[in-house]
C-alpha cells in the first residue's frame, strides 16, 4: 500500500526534478507532501492537479508558486516570493508570512490567503467565469495598484497591524470591471483608479466576506472578533466597460 | 458646430438591364447598404465598405463599386484620409479604429529586394525530378551532437534535443483568436493548416473544442489577459506562444468588446456572457527581461519541458536587444510581427506609425544572434505583411526560419481586406460572431482553399529555390547574398547585409 505521506528534503534541489518528485508521488496517491529545506525554488507545484492533494512548504518558495494549479492546497511556512497563485485555476495557497508583487495575477479560481501583508500588483486582473470564483484575502496591509483591470472574483484585506489606512498607495481598482474589493479602514478617494467606485457595505456583504475571514482565522490561528464586526470599504467597477466610448471610427 | 458630411467613400450601382432582383444583395450586405422598393433596388451607398460581397455574390455582375467617387481637392499633404480623420476627431474628441494592417503609402522592402537565380553556371535544379527539402523544424538545435557507441555497434545519441515543431513548409497561419475571427474561420484554417503539415495559432481567445481535432497543429497563446489559459488548455498545444506585442499595435494591449462574448466565446475565453475582454498593455507579471525568462520557464515546467515556447513581439526600434534577451530566456523561437501586421482592431495612430519593418528586423535579429553565437538557440518566426510566396523566400534569405501568414490566409477566405473588422459586421462571416454571417463558412468546404494557398506558395517557393539551385531550406535561410537591393539605400542595404542590384557574387 502506498504512503499516504511524503516527505522530500529540497535542500539545494533544482526545482525540474522537485517538481518531478512531487508530480509523481500525486500520480503515485500520495495525499501530503511535505516539502522540506525549500528556498527560493520557484515554479513549485506548477500546473499540478489533484483536488485532494496537500502540499506542506517548509521555507520560502521562489516565484510562480502553484501557477496554472489545478485542485491541490500548497501551505508556506514561511514568506514567498513573487506571483504566487499566477494564473491559478482551482485550489487553495495559505502563507503564514508575507509575499511580493503580483499575488495571485490573473487567477481564474481557488483561493489564496496570506497572513501578513503583501507588494504591488495583489490580484491583479482576476477572473471569474461560472462557478470559478477567485478569491484573494490579505491579512495585513498591500502596496499600490491593488485588483487593477480585475474582472471577477472578491479581494479582501484585513489590514492588521497596519494603521488606519492599510492602503496607502493609489492606483485600488484601476481598470476594474467585475469582481469586488472589501479593504477593512479607511480608502482616502485620491486612491482610487479611474475606473473604480465606492459602493455600500451592505449586510449582505458582511455574510458575503464572513467565510474567507473565517478561513482566515483557522487556518493562521487568529481570535479577533473585530474582523468580523468592524466596516469594510468595498469597491467596485464604476462601469462595467471601462475602455468603451474610447473610440470612433 | 456641424460641419456637413464627408463625401461617401464608395458610390455602389446597379445596371438594372441587368438585374433579376434576386436580391442576393440585400441578403448579403450586413451593412445595409441594399433595399427593395416596388420593382427596384435602391442603394444607400454611405453604407458600403467596399467588402464586395455584394460584387461577388451577384449572379448577373449587375454591380459596379467605384471608390472615392467625389474626392477632395487634390493636394501632396492633405490627403483625404488626414482631412477626414480630423473632422472625425473634431466631431467625437475620440481615438480613431481601424482594422487590417497599415495603410500608410511607403513602399514594402521586399518590393525592393531581388531574387537571384542560376545562368550557366551552378545549374538549377528541377523540383519535378530532384527534391527540394521544405521542412521546417521549428525550436532550439544542439550546439553539438555528443554521440556513444552502444554494446551492439549501433550509435547512441546522448545530447537530450529540445522539443521542436516538425513544420512540412515554412509558412505557419498567424494567431488569430476566436473572437477576433469566428469559429468556422478558425476551423477552416485549422484544418488547412493540419493538412499542410503545418501550424496555426490560437491567438488569446481560448481553444473551442471543436477544435480539439486539430490540436495537434495548433500554437497555443498565452496573452496579457490569460484569456482561456489554464493547463488544459497548455497541454493541448502542439507548442505555446507568449504574446508580448503585435506589429499592428506595439505596446498597447486589446479590447474585445462586450457584444461579440456570445456563448461559445464566453465559454471558450472562460469568461462571462457580453463582457468586455480587456487584455492590459504589459503582461502584468512581466516587468523585466528576467520576468520573461521566468514565464518561460514556468509553462515549460507546468507541460514538463514537452513544448516549445515562443515569444511574439512587435518590432520595434530595439528589437534586436529584445531578441537577444529571449534566445537567453529558455524560449525556443521568437515571432517577430512588423509594423505592417494586421488586427481586427487597432487605433489608426499605432496601426501606422508604431513600430519597424519586418524586412529590417529580420536581418538584424539574425545578424545579432549570429554575432553572439546563439543563433541555434532560437528559431525566428516572421510575420506582418507578408503577401506571397516571394515575400516568404525573401524573409527566409534575410535570416529567418519561417512566416506567419495572416490576412493573406483570411484573404484565402474571401475577405477583402476592407478593414471594417472591428464592426463585427463582416459579410464574408470571418471578424463577426453573428450567426447569420459566420454560417457563410462551410469549413469542411473552405479549409481546402487554405490548404491550396499554402500549397501553391510552397510549390513557388520550391521553384524559386531550385532556380536558385538551393535544394534545403537551411541553404536559403540567412543566405543574403541571393538577395540584392533595388532602389534602397546604402544604410538600408548595409542593415540588411544586402548588395546592390549590379554587385557580382
Amino acid at each position: 500500500m502506498t504512503k499516504k505521506t511524503l516527505t522530500i528534503d529540497a535542500k539545494g534541489k533544482h526545482y525540474t526534478p522537485l517538481n518531478i518528485e512531487i508530480r509523481a508521488a500525486v500520480k503515485d496517491g500520495v495525499k501530503e507532501i511535505i516539502l522540506d529545506n525549500i528556498n527560493g525554488q520557484r515554479f513549485i507545484a506548477n500546473g499540478l492537479r489533484g483536488d485532494d492533494v496537500t502540499i506542506i512548504i517548509n521555507g520560502v518558495p521562489g516565484g510562480d508558486l502553484a501557477m496554472f494549479m489545478s485542485g491541490p492546497t500548497c501551505i508556506v511556512h514561511a514568506n514567498a516570493e513573487h506571483a504566487p497563485g499566477n494564473t491559478m485555476d482551482s485550489g487553495k495557497i495559505f502563507i503564514h508570512g508575507t509575499a511580493g508583487d503580483a499575488v495571485a495575477h490573473s487567477m481564474r479560481g481557488g483561493e489564496v490567503y496570506v497572513r501578513d501583508s503583501i507588494g504591488y500588483r495583489g490580484g491583479i486582473h482576476m477572473k471569474a467565469y461560472k462557478e470559478k470564483y477567485p478569491a484573494l484575502v490579505v491579512g495585513g496591509g498591500t502596496r499600490a495598484f491593488l485588483g487593477e483591470y480585475m474582472a471577477g472574483g472578491i479581494l479582501l484585506v484585513l489590514g492588521r497591524g497596519t494603521d488606519t489606512i492599510p492602503v496607502d498607495e493609489r492606483g485600488i481598482g484601476t481598470g476594474i470591471h467585475g469582481g469586488e474589493l472589501f479593504i477593512r479602514g479607511e480608502v482616502p478617494d485620491h486612491l482610487l483608479g479611474i475606473g473604480a467606485a465606492k459602493k455600500p457595505f451592505t449586510e449582505d456583504d458582511r455574510e458575503k466576506i464572513r467565510p474567507y475571514i473565517e478561513n482566515y482565522c483557522r487556518e493562521f490561528d487568529v481570535d479577533e472578533p473585530e474582523l468580523f464586526s468592524d466596516d469594510y470599504v468595498h469597491i467596485g467597477p464604476s462601469s462595467a466597460r471601462p475602455f468603451a466610448g474610447k473610440y470612433c471610427w | 458646430m456641424p460641419i456637413g458630411s464627408v463625401p461617401p467613400k464608395y458610390k455602389v450601382t446597379i445596371d438594372n438591364d441587368l438585374c433579376m432582383l434576386c436580391e442576393r444583395c440585400i441578403e448579403n450586405c450586413s451593412y445595409g447598404a441594399f433595399r427593395r422598393e416596388g420593382n427596384k433596388i435602391l442603394i444607400n451607398s454611405r453604407a458600403c465598405t467596399g467588402c464586395h460581397r455584394c460584387v461577388a455574390m451577384c449572379p448577373r455582375d449587375a454591380i459596379d463599386l467605384e471608390e472615392k467617387p467625389v474626392d477632395y481637392r487634390s493636394h501632396p499633404i492633405w490627403s483625404r484620409e488626414a482631412r477626414e480623420a480630423i473632422y472625425k476627431q473634431a466631431e467625437s474628441g475620440k481615438i480613431i479604429l481601424t482594422g487590417m494592417g497599415n495603410t500608410l503609402e511607403v513602399p514594402p522592402i521586399f518590393d525592393r529586394l531581388l531574387l537571384d537565380a542560376c545562368q550557366v553556371t551552378n545549374p538549377s535544379i528541377d523540383p519535378l525530378r530532384e527534391p527540394i527539402e521544405l521542412r521546417t523544424y521549428i525550436g532550439k538545435k544542439p550546439r553539438k551532437l555528443e554521440i556513444k557507441k552502444n554494446a551492439q555497434g549501433d550509435i547512441d545519441l546522448v545530447t537530450k534535443l529540445a522539443p521542436n515543431l516538425k513544420c512540412e513548409t515554412p509558412i505557419m497561419i498567424a494567431h488569430m483568436s476566436y473572437g477576433a475571427i469566428s469559429l468556422n474561420a478558425q476551423l477552416s484554417l485549422a484544418r488547412g493548416a493540419s493538412e499542410m503539415g503545418t501550424f496555426m495559432g490560437t491567438g488569446e481567445g481560448g481553444l473551442h473544442k471543436s477544435l480539439y481535432p486539430y490540436q495537434n497543429n495548433m500554437i497555443v497563446q498565452i496573452a496579457s489577459g490569460r484569456f482561456g489559459v489554464n493547463i488544459d488548455y497548455l497541454e493541448r498545444g502542439a507548442a505555446i506562444e507568449i504574446k508580448i506585442g503585435q506589429g499592428a499595435k506595439p505596446g498597447i494591449g486589446g479590447h474585445l468588446p462586450g457584444e461579440k462574448v456570445d456563448e461559445e466565446v464566453s465559454k471558450t475565453r472562460m469568461i462571462p456572457l457580453y463582457s468586455d475582454a480587456i487584455s492590459p498593455a504589459p503582461h502584468h507579471d512581466i516587468y523585466s527581461i528576467e520576468d520573461l525568462s521566468q514565464l518561460v520557464r514556468s509553462l515549460k515546467e507546468a507541460t514538463e519541458w514537452k513544448k516549445p515556447v515562443f515569444v511574439k513581439i512587435a518590432a520595434v526600434h530595439n528589437v534586436v536587444a529584445i531578441a537577444a534577451g529571449i534566445a537567453r530566456s529558455s524560449a525556443d523561437a521568437v515571432v517577430i510581427d512588423g509594423f505592417r501586421g494586421g488586427t481586427g482592431s487597432a487605433p489608426r495612430v499605432f496601426r501606422d506609425h508604431v513600430g519597424i519593418p519586418i524586412e529590417a528586423a529580420i536581418a538584424a535579429v539574425d545578424e545579432k544572434l549570429n554575432k553572439q553565437g546563439i543563433r541555434n538557440e532560437i528559431s525566428i518566426i516572421a510575420s506582418g505583411g507578408i503577401r506571397d510566396s516571394a515575400d516568404v523566400t525573401k524573409a527566409i534569405a534575410l535570416g529567418a526560419d519561417s512566416v506567419y501568414i495572416g490576412t493573406a490566409a483570411l484573404v484565402s477566405l474571401g475577405c477583402r481586406v476592407c478593414g471594417s473588422c472591428y464592426r463585427g459586421l463582416c459579410p464574408w462571416g470571418i471578424a463577426t460572431q453573428r450567426e447569420e454571417l459566420t454560417s457563410r463558412i462551410d469549413p469542411d468546404i473552405m479549409y481546402k482553399n487554405v490548404s491550396n494557398l499554402i500549397n501553391g506558395w510552397t510549390l513557388e517557393i520550391a521553384e524559386l529555390m531550385g532556380a536558385a539551385g538551393i535544394n534545403s531550406i537551411e541553404s536559403l535561410r540567412g543566405n543574403r547574398d541571393r538577395l540584392r537591393g533595388y532602389m534602397l539605400d546604402e544604410n538600408i542595404l548595409s542593415v540588411l547585409d544586402v548588395k546592390t542590384v549590379g554587385a557580382g557574387a
